[in-house]
């Protein structure tokens, strides 16, 4: 019996395996939201005159609104004042200029994380921006990107840099009035990522941020603005974590992607924020805004999610396919253990003729989870001959979990197709034992069951990517049967 | 090879299983025939170490080990193998992938090292050649959208490639077609060998012109109530099961 009990207590200690705290001297502003943290955080950022004067708009109408509640989510009240809204690693006043100048203790950081930032020991074809609460610590292959036109930098170097594409797209994707959390974003963010392909180039590297929380008390509102002008291609990945520590942290991000014609955005997310303990405690409330706007024929983007992290997921990847022909897709999983809740899907708005979408999302339940799939294909009466499929499966596992599916429709136009299906099962006591006659532990059982449930949206997945986000979800449901 | 002594079980509150013994030398084939719902089934998963069985009595010792303390994948490791009489599908999960994670897991358990991956695709294309099957089915998810004969031979080939000690077979020949039931009936004759034993259970004759056993044994009422060799079977495919069973019938 004990030999048992130190097996679970090792699974258990091994869950989370991103729980660390890097110790670094931080300029934190203190908690508190008001006009003058904004200007506050503008001026860190030395910002132009046109940021500081959205921020403020942004503010103001966000504090005209209240929480949505339509979700199917328990959160315990938030105290906006109680958060820090900018925590930056102490470093040189204008920020480091080279890997060399940056701290070694946030290299060995994301050394730790599976992230080296030095070039010659990066992961092949991949470039890294890589933020660190409120700021990005440094971006990878900056110049070799630079020679095929693209620029791959952060937000706040963006805003300075680039004003003109700044001004002309912040915000058309996901204005600062879309919701409560999109507007407190607005007001409030720090960093994040800013991606331009220009006409015709196929971005020749893989392109991926990597968010750390690290500071305590303080929230994470990156922003992330990508454009594909026309004809251009690009692949790109977010992953996040952060410490394990007994108090929620909010983290709301927003997405803005805009495609031109006949280009394509592949975004993909690994999230694994901390999911919080066992009873429920502590955890990243994950409440993000993300969408991709195909404004030109033929446009496409294709969202793939993997969300195994958080105490509370909040998020709903969207499409609105405006082009002639454009293409949306929403391929996810989520997984949700012992107190997470997850209430996540995607929006597909048809405006565009002939314009074609698919929805695979993949939930699996365990402990006392609770998960709900919330998605809307609206097709308007412009959208000739409009597609959609969706197909929507739920695993559950254990006796106490929940799933649930809220597909909505709206069909302005006769023309269209619509389809959709959805299945929940549970992963059967049968299958499992079959396995196991074959010679695999419980354990393996479980983790081959569930690759299989979610193989078609693994193999959306970059090939460097797929991988991790295999054993991510082994890690995230240890423990979840027997 | 296998020692099934006094063995006790029950599924849910009835008791199935009510004193069975049976004994399997190496190298051995036993056939099991038996009524519906005497307890042929009960007896192969408990042999597995399904849940939902409780044995309640008894003993059975395999290899000179204590079968019924581990756990179901520790009985696989040891070389038990159970063909089922319903084969699961599992969607997404490659038929190749599920049988090389069971070999690596017995190979991890002797402390030998994994297996080599080129060695192990000419393993299963040879099996599944013997099995007569498509290149096409090992690629595909286990069991998922098989026929119901494709499904029974599946097994047959999964039992080739893990190459058990033990190999007990829970009415493979059911719904299959003729030259299927010739098929497995080659693959599980190609398997015979002196270290190796089948526990067959049928309701048929047929299977048995093919694959000649050793014994045969009748359960009923949860107990072995005669046993016999190959001749038994073509008795009971005459006579049916109730001159045995009034043979046996304790009086009072
Ligand atoms: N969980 C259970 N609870 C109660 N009774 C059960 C349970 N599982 C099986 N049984 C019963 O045990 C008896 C033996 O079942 P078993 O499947 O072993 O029969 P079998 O000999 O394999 O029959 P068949 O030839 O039809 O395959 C049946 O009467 C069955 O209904
Ligand atoms: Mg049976």
């Amino acid at each position: 019996m004990s030999a048992k009990n130190s097996e679970v207590k090792k699974l258990v200690d091994k869950k989370y395996r991103h729980g660390f705290v890097t110790d670094i001297g931080s300029d934190t502003i203190p908690p508190g939201l008001n006009e003058d943290v904004i200007r506050l955080i503008s001026h860190k950022k030395d910002e132009p005159q046109f940021m500081l004067d959205w921020r403020l708009k942004a503010y103001r109408y966000w504090e005209t609104l209240r929480e949505p509640d339509w979700a199917m989510l328990n959160i315990d009240p938030i105290d906006y004042q109680d958060i820090s809204y900018y925590s930056a690693p102490k470093q040189n006043d204008d920020g480091p200029k080279s890997l060399d100048e940056v701290d070694p203790k946030l290299l060995e950081t994301y050394e730790k994380l599976g992230i080296p930032l030095h070039e010659r020991a990066a992961l092949a074809g991949v470039a890294v921006d890589a933020v660190f609460d409120s700021v990005s610590v440094t971006t990878t292959f900056r110049e070799k990107l630079a020679d095929a036109g693209v620029i791959f930098c952060p937000f706040s170097d963006a805003v300075k840099d680039y004003p003109e594409l700044i001004e002309k797209y912040l915000g058309t994707v996901v204005p600062y009035r879309d919701n409560f959390f999109a507007a407190l974003n607005s007001a409030v963010f720090s960093d994040g990522s800013f991606v331009y392909i220009p006409k015709g180039v196929r971005c020749p590297m893989e392109l991926s941020t990597y968010f750390r929380i690290n500071e305590a008390k303080t929230g994470q509102f990156e922003r992330t603005l990508i454009i594909a002008d026309e004809g251009s291609h690009v692949s790109y990945l977010e992953g996040c974590t952060a410490p394990m520590r007994d108090e929620n942290q909010l983290h709301a991000a927003v997405v803005e992607l805009i495609i031109h014609k006949e280009a394509e955005i592949k975004y993909s997310t690994v999230q694994n924020w901390y999911p919080g303990d066992e009873e429920g405690r502590g955890g990243i409330y994950n409440f993000v805004t993300k969408r991709a706007d195909c404004r030109g024929t033929n446009s496409k983007v294709s969202w793939t999610q993997i969300e195994a992290g958080s105490a509370i997921t909040w998020k709903y990847p969207s499409c609105v396919l405006r082009g002639e022909n454009s293409v949306g897709e929403f391929y996810s999983v989520a997984v949700t253990n012992n107190m997470q809740q997850a209430d996540t899907g995607t929006k597909m708005l048809h405006i565009g003729a002939n314009s074609r979408s698919t929805i695979i999302s993949k939930g699996i339940s365990a402990g006392h989870a609770q998960q709900s799939y919330r998605g809307l294909v609206k097709i308007l009466p412009t959208a000739h001959n409009a597609r959609n499929h969706t197909q929507c499966d739920s695993l559950l596992m254990g006796k106490q979990s929940g799933a649930h599916t809220f597909p909505y429709m709206e069909i302005k136009n006769p023309t269209a197709i619509v389809e959709h299906e959805a299945t929940t099962s549970k992963i059967a006591d049968d299958q499992l034992f079959y396995c196991r006659q074959r010679g695999l532990s419980e354990e393996d059982a479980v983790n081959m069951i569930v690759n299989g449930f979610c193989k078609e949206v693994f193999r959306e997945l970059p090939m460097e990517f797929a991988v991790e986000a295999q054993a991510l979800l082994n890690v995230s449901l240890e423990g979840a049967v027997g | 090879m296998l020692n099934i002594d006094n063995l006790h079980a029950n599924a849910g509150d009835t008791e199935i299983l009510k004193g069975l013994n049976l004994s399997i030398g190496t190298g051995e084939v036993h056939a099991i025939m038996g009524p519906n719902g005497s307890g042929k089934s009960t007896l192969a998963h408990v042999l597995a170490g399904r849940d939902g069985y409780e044995v309640t009595g008894g003993t059975v010792t395999f290899l000179g080990t204590e079968l019924l303390d581990m756990l179901p994948e520790e009985r696989a490791w040891h070389g038990i193998f159970l063909g089922f009489q319903y084969p699961i599908e599992i969607p997404g999960v490659n038929n190749t992938y599920l049988l090389k994670a069971a070999l690596n897991a017995r190979q991890k358990f002797r402390g030998e090292p994994e297996i080599d991956a080129a060695q192990f695709l000419r393993v299963i294309k040879d099996k599944a050649r013997l099995m007569q099957m498509e290149q096409s089915f090992l690629n595909r998810s286990v069991n998922e959208g098989f026929s119901g004969g494709e499904k029974k031979r599946n097994e047959i080939f999964q039992m080739a490639v893990l190459e058990p000690r033990l190999a007990i077979l829970d009415e493979t020949d059911s719904g299959l077609d003729i030259d299927a039931l010739k098929i497995v009936a080659a693959g599980i004759n190609a398997l015979r060998s002196e270290d190796r034993s089948f526990l067959i259970v049928t309701h048929y004759q047929r299977l048995l012109d093919y694959i000649e056993p050793d014994f045969v044994h009748v359960l009923a009422g949860g107990r072995i109530i005669k046993s016999g060799d190959k001749s038994l079977a073509l008795e009971l495919e005459a006579k049916g099961y109730d001159w045995v069973l009034d043979e046996t019938a304790t009086p009072g």
